[in-house]
């Protein structure tokens, strides 16, 4: 069942990548993101990540993709299409690019994934008990809040900078 | 089934490499360098699966970091269409030789 579950997560996340990459429109484009993203989250469940899979979905989906609607609406991009694919022979390059790209990371992951060091790690059973005692929030806000604070809180001001950046730079005659 | 996770996250970021290089709408390509950062944040949750809750822990902050740059991204492509009027990055061509 749950690996039935995967590959459908993985056939949806995939095939709406590609359709961010060819979709005309960038509403359309932004409607395939939506639906990458969803499947992504599918797959962090099935990967004992619940509560990323969470804000994956209230953050990511909703939050920023919601920010860039409001972009896409705000220039008026919704309805002309202008072409807008380089092509030729930097496609071609593209292309070729793209493809020994995912060459190289399909067969590192792939020789890491065989690794003896990640065959026995045992992360998975820590991770499988932390959830059992504390929950889902509690087994990633207990190493967030003791040995990552820091790290934290300089998130927390990096959210600071990039409100007032956006602000900045968003307003009428700067 | 975490192979295949790596495999799919593989072939995710490759899709939004191919996004950012051939796509000239600036929102699109914007578009695919979050679908890129949801790759790697799938091979993080992959890993951690193997290596311990430090992997999802580098997930919050990645998405946290994406968030941010998602915001000012978006508001330097507002000023930049308001001088320009497009979004096509090869009109944005004021530095090059």
């Amino acid at each position: 069942m749950a690996d039935l579950l995967f590959f459908m997560f993985a056939t949806v996340a995939i095939g709406s990548a590609i359709g961010v990459v060819v979709a005309r429109n960038p509403v359309g484009s932004l409607m395939f993101m939506v639906a990458t993203l969803a499947a992504v989250a599918g797959i962090f469940v099935l990967l004992e990540a619940h509560f990323l899979a969470a804000i994956q979905v209230i953050v990511y989906a909703g939050a920023i993709m919601v920010l860039f609607l409001f972009v896409i609406m705000l220039l008026n991009l919704g309805h002309d299409y202008q072409r807008d694919v380089k092509g030729g022979v930097w496609s071609v390059m593209a292309f070729a690019t793209t493809g020994g790209l995912a060459g190289l990371l399909v067969r590192q992951l792939g020789r890491s994934a065989d690794s003896p060091a990640f065959l026995t790690g045992s992360g998975g059973d820590a991770i499988d008990a932390a959830l059992a005692e504390y929950g889902a929030v509690g087994a990633i806000a207990r190493p967030l809040f003791t040995d990552y604070v820091v790290p934290f809180e300089l998130v927390g001001i990096l959210l600071l900078v990039a409100i007032v950046g956006a602000t900045v730079l968003a307003k009428k005659n700067v | 089934m975490i192979t295949e996770a790596l495999f799919v996250s593989a072939l995710i970021f490759a899709i939004g490499t191919l996004g950012v290089i051939v796509r000239r709408n600036v929102i699109i390509m914007f578009l695919c360098i979050e679908l890129q950062l949801n790759a790697v944040n799938l091979a993080f949750v992959a890993f951690s699966r193997s290596v311990g809750i430090e992997g999802q822990l580098f997930v919050f902050f990645v998405m946290t970091v994406a968030a941010a740059e998602a915001a000012v991204g978006l508001a330097i492509i507002i000023s930049i269409f308001r001088h320009y009027e497009s979004v096509n990055v090869d009109k944005f061509n004021l530095l090059k030789w």
